[in-house]
This record gives structure tokens, C-alpha cells and sequence, in this order.
């Protein structure tokens, strides 16, 4: 079982390389080398389209962004155009690259003139169901998220969004293509439109029907292992790992949306904080944009959730990531400061820190301690984060199961 | 539907009250100090309950939320004068615990007065405490205001001094709650007698604020959210025009005006305690003013836990709590109603709705 997902990984490496930017897809993990949906036969597998939001919530929509199938087209070539960048080299699939589980498994994401930023590019799978984005939720849906990288000095490097609209007013392709999703050329096209569509286009980027979704969801028994088994029940029992991955009577996000102080990145500034909150806050009065600060300056990246709210009690709070495909996106926490699950694992057996005998930090959230979990648990617990992974190919995955 | 939108306005609308939760934004400062030089802040931290387990092991939740609400207290914006501890330090009186306490206490970059509470007291009757903090009763004057600390969690003689076997047994039956063998706190005739003294040298024109452990009015017996010898410290306290008690123990919010007095509680950093009409058989006051803190989620160490940094603006009394994994609240004396009042919860139909739970 394992192997297999191994397997169908490399091969989505492989494939994810001659992305085709035109076509719409499906099955975010699947290479779009396949024609689109709506000209293929259907699969020759077990599992049909419905099977893979398996362990899902529905995906919340908008009610004034739609999806549409011209929608969600025009998005995923917005979310591959590197012309919207500073140096022409950057677009949002550099950071979140479709061959690497919309990641990009560097600790700090590299920008324009090999800029390199504060923070961990998350996936994008399944970000469609966090109640805000980015890693200090300082924006509350895809589409405002999406506007922000853009104009980054380390990002795409961009003074402000007019590069973005003076390509797509006068591309032939676009203008069409926002004629036919938006109805809108010329001045009446703006950037609102363009994250709409690449919002709409990660809305289709979710994956649930991992073996823990078959197994839980399903009642699927030999869907996980012996020890992926035992890794659950200590995710859901001594672990506590269920108290922020959040898992539902009827599905699983693994994630409270919530933001947590759990010892990652803070030790490295503690002595400056009270400088830093209160720059900050005078910073903030002066209305500097935060955005940048945090993005730009890792002292203050590390205040995490202060920086939006301004409470003292969010010092060092970052959003709890969703745990599905965890395997596929390491490195780890919001600094990329941990390199494998078993070293996360290890930091939250210690109570918040790397090695058991350092002292927490002042701000640590209730409920992070010390856990008593054995070398053998950890073990199991890794063995678990692994079934967390949504099948590649329906099809291949099929066969790989008719073999074992 | 309506609810839901209305609520999400007035969130909208209180969101600048909120941010002064924890920070007063530093334009805000300038304008109140602006108008007189008698503005000031102070911290309230109450209630860490440290409690030692053996050796140098202590329970790592209570000294969690304390290294955390002094931590916090060091980075307000701007810089309280001083910082209260509303008593309850220790969890039985120990030396160890009131050690350890103190230990973490003195991280605090602040001048710290401390209020006696019975967990602090009735292991040795504050003969430690004193060495570390200094007199269990007190006053002083700041920018104008005197202030009065007071040991509210004494009680009758005969219970303290003739009816336990041990010191031991006597410091763990007061910390029993719904418990027969327990007694009503009191402030007694020693410290009333020198209270009555104390004010005697104020002037009826300047603020008094009364720290103490227990409520100084009657709320709750089973629990001690009361005082027995309330309606005298009350009326020691109503020739002066502006008057403010606050008060810990409760692990909770909790307002009242009666007369010219203003009662404030302060939260507890270890836990927070249902609110007395949960036990709905026996008899409680909780004042009608209150709008209570939502319930707190088990789920979260810190729920319903939290410290306070307090405006002095003109002699009254303006509370802003920090609440962990909660909303941050206000609540801030009217000088219209005379009275004190949550910034945004005031009537039925603004209220918090309840948090969203699975």
C-alpha cells in the first residue's frame, strides 16, 4: 500500500513538469497530460469523481464567485502566468508548483531575483476550506489572498496590480476569455476579476479519499495499516493532535482554522519582543503596511497572529495547517524549520520545543505539552500523517491495490 | 438570518474596543492624558493557584497561564504604573508555592502589590506571605486616588484558631467549596476599625479603590463570592463620591453598582468557575448588571482564563480583560448611567451569541 502511493507519487513529479496551463482540471494531484474532463471516457477505476471529495465538506462557494468550467480554466492560466512578475519569472505555481503538491518543499519560498521570503509556502490543496488565509489568516478568502503575492517586494515584485491588468486588457486570449467568464473588457476589467478566477480555479483543488478517509469515512478496515491504525488512535487520544486538526462526525479538514502559539520560530526573537511589538504597534498607528513587514522582516514575521489583531495573547500564533497530503509537503511549520513528521512530532512530544530539557516560551498556547509518547508511537504516529495522502491516478492506484 | 448579521455588526462596531484589549493604541493615550494628568493604568493578574505537586514539580497548566499573563503585562503599550495580584498565588500555602509564585512573579518589570487570599492564608495565616509581600492590610496614595487593600477571606476566631486538629486540615477545608465545614469570609472588626481610620484622613472628593480577595458584597455562599461583613465595609465607603472595589476569587466577570460603589472582578489566570445560577438549588445573587462571560470550552487550557489592565480615567474605573481563545471584553464605568457597563454587551439583544461548537 505504501509503495504505491510512493510509486504514484514519483510519477506525478514526473509528469507534473509539462503542465499544460489550457486545461481545466479535475483531480488536482492528477498530471493534466490527460485531455479534459468533459471529452474523457470514464476511468477504468473504482473510484468515480464523487469518490474523491471522500472526507470532505462541501467546498464553500462564494455567492458572488460562481464556478464555472470557462471560470476555472481562465484561473488555472492565471495561476501559471509568470508574466505577472516583476522579472517575468514568477507566478503562483513557482511557490505553489502542481508537481509538488502545490508546494514548493523549500523551508522560505523564493521569489523574483532569487528573493527568498519568511515563511513556508502552504498548499494549496484543500486552502478552499480554511476560514482565512495565509499563515497569520490576515485575509479571509482566496480572493483577497491572491492579490497580496502579486505586489510583495519578494514575491512576484510588482509596484502594484496595473502590470497584471495592462497583459490581460490587451491579450487577445484573456480578453476573451474575460469577455466570455466575466463580461468585461478594457477599464471595466479589474484585479477583482482576476483573483475571482483564480480563486474559482483553487476551489477545484481539493483532495479528500486518502486511505484515513476511506478507512474512517468508509469503513473500509484494510484500507490502513496495522500501525496507521495505532497512529490514529493516538492522533485522537494521547496525542491530542485532534484537539486543533480538526476531524468531524462526517468529514476531516485537520485543521480548528484557529491560530496557536505551539513554540516554532518565537524562541529565536523573545528577547526582542518587547521592541518589536511595541515598533510594531507604532509601525500599525502609522498605517505601514503589514503585509510587507511580515513578509519582508523575519523579527516581525515571527509575531504571527499579533501582527493582524494587535492581541498580546496571538504573539507567535500562527493558523493550524490542514494535515491531508502532509507527507508530500515537507518541510514543516510555518518557517519551514522542521524537516520531517517525526521531528514534528518529537517538537510537540517535548511540550513546544526541539529538545525535551529547553525552556517553552512564555506565550505557548494551553494545550501544548509535554505528551509521554514512546519511540514506537512516534513511529505509528508518522505511519498515520502518511494516510493522509489522496490518491494520484484513480486507475494506477487500482492496480497497485489488485497487486498486494 | 437578522441575528446573524445584526450580531456580525456589532462585532464590526466593537472591534476597536476590542483591540484596546490588549493594547491602547498610542494616539488614544495621548488624548486621554491630554485632558488631565490624573490618567493612569495599572495590570490586575489574580489567582494563579500554583500548586506543587513534589520535589520541583508544580502543576505546568497553573504556571503556564501565570509566565504567560506576566509575559504579556510586560509588552502593554503604555506602561501601567504598577500591577495588582488579587490573591490566591498558592494553591495551599506552601512555602514551595508561594516561593514558586513568587519566582514568576518577579519577571514582572512593574512594582507589584500584592492582596491576600485564603489559599495564601490559612496554611500558616499569612505568616510567609507577609515576609515575601509585606502587611496583609494596607494604603497608599497614587496620582490622586487611595487605595485600600484589604484581607477580606479572614473569618470567625473560633473557626481559625479552636476547631482543626491541624494547620494542614484547616487551609484544606477552606479550600473546599460547598463545604459544611467551612466558614464565610470576613474582613472583621481589627481591619474595619482601621479602615474607619484610614478614611478618616481622605478627603470625600478623592477616588477610593478598595482591593479585595472576596466579592465585599454577597453573591454566592457556597462558594464564598461573599463577604459577611459586607453592608459595614459598604457603609464605611458611601460618604465618598467615587468609589471602585475589585475583587478576584470568582474566576470570572462580574459587575454591580450599589449606591456609590462600583464592583469589578478580575479573572483567574489557573481557571474559570461557573457562574453560581449553574447550581440551580441554592440560593445566589449574581448582580442583574452582569452580562456573564460566554461559557468557557473545555476543549482550550486557557478558555475563560485571563488578566486585565485597568484605565483610570477621572476616578473611575475602566476594565479591559484579556481572555484567551475567548472575546476580549470591556467593561467600562458610564457616567451617564452611573454605573459600570460592558463596552459592547450591554442589553439582552446585543449579547455575544454562543461560540459555534461541533
Amino acid at each position: 500500500m505504501r509503495n504505491s502511493l510512493v510509486l504514484t507519487l514519483g510519477i506525478a513529479v514526473l509528469f507534473g513538469c509539462e503542465q499544460s496551463v489550457e486545461t481545466p482540471k479535475t483531480d488536482p494531484l492528477e498530471p493534466s497530460a490527460s485531455p479534459p474532463p468533459q471529452t474523457q471516457a470514464a476511468p477504468p477505476s473504482r473510484y468515480s469523481e464523487e469518490d474523491k471529495l471522500i472526507g470532505l465538506p462541501p467546498v464553500p462557494i462564494p455567492e458572488n464567485n460562481p464556478q464555472t468550467p470557462a471560470k476555472i480554466a481562465l484561473g488555472d492560466k492565471l495561476f501559471h502566468d509568470k508574466r505577472f512578475s516583476i522579472d517575468g519569472t514568477v507566478s503562483c505555481a513557482n511557490c505553489h508548483d502542481d508537481g509538488k503538491a502545490f508546494t514548493d518543499n523549500l523551508p522560505d519560498s523564493v521569489g523574483h531575483s532569487g528573493k527568498t521570503g519568511t515563511r513556508n509556502a502552504p498548499t494549496v490543496l484543500n486552502a478552499a476550506f480554511y476560514h482565512s488565509q495565509f499563515w497569520d489568516g490576515r485575509e479571509p478568502d482566496l480572493e483577497s489572498q491572491a492579490k497580496q503575492p502579486f505586489i510583495n517586494p519578494v514575491e512576484h515584485g510588482l509596484p502594484n496590480h496595473d502590470p497584471i491588468l495592462d497583459i490581460v486588457r490587451s491579450d487577445p486570449d484573456y480578453q476573451q476569455s474575460f469577455q466570455e467568464v466575466f463580461e468585461v473588457t478594457g477599464d471595466a476589467l479589474t484585479i477583482d476579476h482576476v483573483v475571482q478566477a483564480i480563486a474559482s480555479f483553487e476551489r477545484t483543488l481539493v483532495t479528500g479519499n486518502s486511505p484515513f478517509d476511506r478507512f474512517y469515512f468508509k469503513g473500509e478496515t484494510d484500507a490502513m495499516t496495522d500501525a496507521q491504525i495505532r497512529g490514529f488512535n493516538l492522533f485522537i487520544g494521547q496525542g491530542r493532535c485532534v484537539s486543533c486538526h480538526v476531524i468531524e462526525q462526517d468529514n476531516a479538514t485537520f485543521t480548528d482554522s484557529r491560530f496557536h502559539n505551539i513554540g516554532i520560530g518565537i524562541d529565536s526573537i523573545e528577547s526582542d519582543i518587547p521592541t518589536l511589538t511595541q515598533a510594531f504597534l507604532e509601525a500599525k498607528n502609522q498605517d505601514k503596511d503589514v503585509d510587507i513587514m511580515v513578509l519582508t522582516d523575519p523579527k516581525s514575521s515571527e509575531l504571527g497572529r499579533f501582527a493582524v489583531t494587535d492581541e498580546l495573547n496571538k504573539i507567535g500564533a500562527f493558523k493550524t495547517p490542514t494535515l491531508r497530503n502532509v507527507e508530500l509537503t515537507a518541510p514543516y511549520m510555518h518557517d519551514g524549520s522542521l524537516k520531517t513528521l517525526r521531528e514534528v512530532i518529537v517538537h510537540y512530544n517535548n511540550g513546544g520545543v526541539a529538545e525535551a530539557s529547553a525552556r517553552v516560551n512564555d506565550f505557548l498556547s494551553g494545550g501544548i505539552r509535554p505528551l509521554n509518547l514512546t519511540g514506537t508511537q512516534i513511529d505509528d504516529l508518522v505511519e498515520f500523517m502518511k494516510a493522509l495522502t489522496s490518491p494520484k491516478k484513480p486507475a494506477e492506484t487500482e492496480s497497485a491495490q489488485a497487486v498486494n | 438570518m437578522n441575528t446573524i448579521h445584526k450580531s456580525r455588526r456589532n462585532f464590526l462596531k466593537t472591534a476597536g474596543a476590542a483591540a484596546i484589549g490588549s493594547t491602547l493604541p498610542i494616539s488614544l493615550i495621548e488624548l486621554a492624558f491630554a485632558d488631565t494628568a490624573e490618567n493612569f493604568t495599572f495590570a490586575y493578574i489574580s489567582d494563579a493557584h500554583i500548586q506543587h505537586i513534589e520535589g520541583t514539580r508544580f502543576v505546568r497548566n497553573w504556571d503556564r497561564g501565570l509566565i504567560r499573563a506576566v509575559a504579556e503585562t510586560n509588552l502593554l503599550v503604555p506602561k501601567p504604573d504598577f500591577v495588582f495580584f488579587g490573591g490566591d498565588l498558592a494553591q495551599l500555602g506552601t512555602k514551595a508555592e508561594l516561593d514558586h509564585g513568587a519566582e514568576i512573579m518577579s519577571a514582572l518589570r512593574y512594582k507589584v502589590h500584592y492582596v491576600m487570599g485564603e489559599h495564601d492564608y490559612y496554611l500558616d495565616l499569612g505568616d510567609y506571605w507577609e515576609q515575601l509581600f509585606g502587611a496583609q492590610y494596607y494604603s497608599f496614595n497614587h496620582k490622586g486616588v487611595h487605595f485600600v487593600v484589604l484581607n477580606s477571606i479572614r473569618t470567625y476566631d473560633d473557626w481559625t484558631f479552636n476547631r482543626w486538629p491541624s494547620n494542614e486540615q484547616r487551609m484544606l477545608e477552606m479550600a473546599g467549596l460547598d463545604n459544611p465545614n467551612g466558614s464565610p469570609f470576613m474582613v472583621g472588626e481589627e481591619q474595619r476599625n482601621w479602615l474607619k481610620s484610614d478614611l478618616s484622613k481622605v478627603a470625600k472628593t478623592t477616588p477610593i479603590v478598595v482591593l479585595s480577595h472576596s466579592p465585599l458584597q454577597k453573591i454566592f455562599k457556597g462558594w464564598n463570592f461573599w463577604t459577611e461583613d459586607a453592608e459595614q465595609i459598604q457603609a464605611l465607603l458611601k460618604p465618598f463620591d467615587k468609589v471602585s472595589v475589585i475583587y478576584g476569587h470568582v474566576h470570572q466577570i462580574q459587575y454591580n453598582q450599589i449606591g456609590n460603589i462600583s464592583f469589578n472582578s478580575v479573572m483567574a489566570t489557573a481557571w474559570p468557575w461557573p457562574y453560581p445560577q449553574s447550581y440551580a438549588q441554592a440560593e445566589q445573587y449574581l448582580p442583574k448588571l452582569t452580562v456573564p462571560i460566554n461559557r468557557a470550552d473545555p476543549f482550550f487550557e486557557r478558555d475563560a482564563t485571563g488578566w486585565q489592565f485597568i484605565n483610570m480615567n477621572n476616578g473611575n474605573i475602566d476594565l479591559h480583560y484579556t481572555l484567551y481563545n475567548n472575546t476580549a471584553r470591556s467593561v467600562i464605568y458610564n457616567n451617564k448611567t452611573k454605573q459600570p457597563e460592558d463596552s459592547a454587551y450591554q442589553s439582552e439583544d446585543a449579547r455575544i451569541p454562543p461560540q459555534t461548537h461541533f
